[in-house]
């Protein structure tokens, strides 16, 4: 057998070892104090068996069956389906991600370009970077004044370090015989840029973009549990307010098997413009 | 005497002002559709005066003059092809040589430039590979792949550097045969770098002899009394054979060195450098172009 099967054999028994776990770990407790009245019982709701609230295998797939086959509805403002707040949070990633490619890709070519601007815009990047991007998060909503377009800017600012430095190093480390050739040939500054420096570029591009995606998608959770209203992050806190534990579960499935995707999407655009040397 | 296709006169190259030179007063020059070899130990700057020829690198001082016109930054009259082959990875063996000819002719369409790109890889023999990326290839048909892109181009004049230096034997003598056919065919004008002593005496019309680096200079040009049509198999039986192969490899093992750390008691005497045609006794000298066009013979042996 593969090493290939035989892992995903294990994989398998692991989870079901996990499920099993689980399930055990979240029966109900046979209650101790038979000595109660039965009439006191049924009136504190005590005859019923009891939870600790942490839904069991069998319950919290009732939940996402549930879920995901109305993942549309629209039950007012603080009720709608697993897939409206996806497509919101989706589309904030996106755009904020979206226009932090605007940005960073073409600066990061020049900086990648100019040791002169490499050298003097390092030093803001390096201490740009490391900020958490929810620290922005007051001072966009105080400038913004919008929790939408706030979180939006917060997703933009996450992405654009790791697409910027990778662009820019990228860039900067076109081997010089490719460069030569273009040189030698008389090719213009326009086409070296786009028929050599880019795609020899174009792998460590990609792993910013990848790196930005990823981030972009922990920060979005965090960032609509702040700002409220739509989206998985502020389902997760809304569900958490209604003391749904099995609607939390769900939700932090759904946020990981859609961040695998993201990240699977954007492994395949890497290998499309990886090239061997 | 007309002017020289190429002329090179007193290039001077120092990494930084007041450094010393890494050669200087380096002063040649190549007819048209002649084939030179330049050869030195590591450092002397041959790569160097080759990237200055392609108009990659500025000299500190002296100049090039190609077809009565100065070189300054690249241009498609001459092709290079670069020592590491440099194809692009991303681009099949056709793109990679459409990039070359789309630069040269910009109006030409696909179904041209694929035709020209196709004269040219069947010329290096690669037929059938061209839908094939670099990493698809042996060491020897990329660097093939680099010799046909450098001659879509149809450029003036051919700079080679270390071309082989990467291949094995068998290949390497593959493909310096191809290289003098398509030479001879097109009478190119080849400026070449090599290591190579076997290689410079069976391409070169004229060996180019460098002193050590720093301060290096041509000492020698030491002309190849062989005749024209050599080839491989053969050219160790002709009598100047060894004659000549023993004087490049003496300069190398002893002379470079020697002339180098001796530079200062010859540098009156020696501002150009002599002509020399190993292999050949006094009364043998027949006097033929290479003999002509050169002035101021010196004889040696």
């Amino acid at each position: 057998m593969s090493v290939r099967a035989r892992s995903a054999i294990l994989s398998l028994l692991l989870l079901a070892v996990f499920l099993a776990a689980w399930h055990l770990a979240t029966l109900p407790r046979a209650e101790s104090g038979a000595s109660v009245d039965p009439e006191y019982a049924k009136l504190m709701g005590l005859d019923k068996p009891k939870s600790d609230g942490m839904p069991t295998p069998a319950q919290l797939a009732g939940t996402a069956w549930k879920q995901l086959s109305d993942p549309f509805y629209d039950a007012g403002s603080n009720d709608k389906g697993i897939g409206i707040q996806l497509a919101y949070s989706l589309g904030r990633v996106g755009l904020g991600f979206g226009l932090a490619a605007l940005v960073a890709i073409p600066l990061g070519f020049l900086i990648g370009l100019s040791p002169l601007a490499y050298g003097a815009l390092n030093p803001f990047i390096q201490v740009l970077k490391p900020i958490s991007p929810l620290a922005w998060m007051p001072l966009a909503l105080y400038t913004i004044k919008d929790s939408t377009i706030s979180s939006i800017f917060v997703i933009f600012i996450c992405s654009i370090w790791p697409m910027l430095i990778n662009t820019a190093h990228g860039v900067a480390s076109v081997r010089r015989d490719w460069l030569n050739v273009a040189k030698t040939l008389e090719a213009g500054t326009v086409r070296t840029a786009f028929q050599v420096i880019l795609p020899a570029a174009a792998p460590t591009i990609l792993t910013g973009m990848r790196i930005s995606m990823g981030i972009a998608w922990l920060v979005i959770v965090a960032a609509e549990m702040l700002v409220g209203n739509l989206g998985v992050g502020y389902f997760v806190w809304n569900e958490w307010n209604n003391l749904s534990l099995s609607n939390v579960i769900f939700a932090i499935g759904v946020i990981g098997v859609v961040g695998m995707l993201l990240d699977l999407a954007f492994g395949a655009l890497q290998r499309a413009v990886t090239y061997v040397e | 005497m007309s002017a020289a296709f190429l002329q090179v006169r007193g290039l001077t190259r120092r990494w930084s002002p007041g450094a010393k030179p890494v050669f200087e007063n380096v002063s040649f020059a190549l007819e048209r559709g002649e084939f030179v070899c330049i050869i030195g130990h590591s450092g002397c700057g041959k790569t160097t005066i080759l990237n200055i020829l392609a108009g990659l690198d500025e000299a500190s001082g002296g100049e090039v003059i190609m077809d009565g016109r100065e070189v300054s930054g690249p241009s498609l009259d001459r092709g290079v092809v670069f020592q590491g082959h440099a194809l692009m990875p991303w681009l099949t063996v056709r793109r990679n040589i459409g990039f070359a000819v789309k630069s040269r002719w910009p109006d030409w369409n696909r179904e041209k430039v694929d035709a020209h790109c196709q004269k040219y890889i069947d010329l290096v023999r690669l037929t059938g590979n061209e839908d094939k990326k670099p990493s698809a290839l042996s060491g020897g048909m990329k660097q093939r792949v680099g010799i046909a892109r450098a001659f879509a181009i149809q450029p003036k004049m051919l700079l080679l550097d270390e071309p082989f230096g990467a291949l094995d034997a068998l290949t390497r003598g593959a493909i310096q045969d191809e290289l003098t056919s398509i030479c001879a065919e097109t009478h190119q004008t080849v400026f070449m770098i090599t290591h190579d002593v076997d290689e410079a005496i069976l391409l070169a019309d004229r060996i180019l002899l460098m002193t050590n680096g720093p301060q290096a200079r041509i000492a020698e040009i030491v002309v190849n009394t062989l005749p024209r049509v050599r080839s491989r198999h053969d050219i160790h039986h002709h009598p100047h054979y060894y004659r000549l192969r023993n004087h490049l490899v003496d300069f190398l093992v002893h002379r470079s060195k020697l002339l180098q750390e001796g530079r200062e008691d010859e540098a009156a005497n020696e501002r150009l450098p002599r002509v020399v045609m190993p292999g050949l006794a006094d009364h043998e000298i027949v006097p033929g172009d290479a003999a002509e066009r050169l002035p101021a013979l010196k004889q040696v042996k």
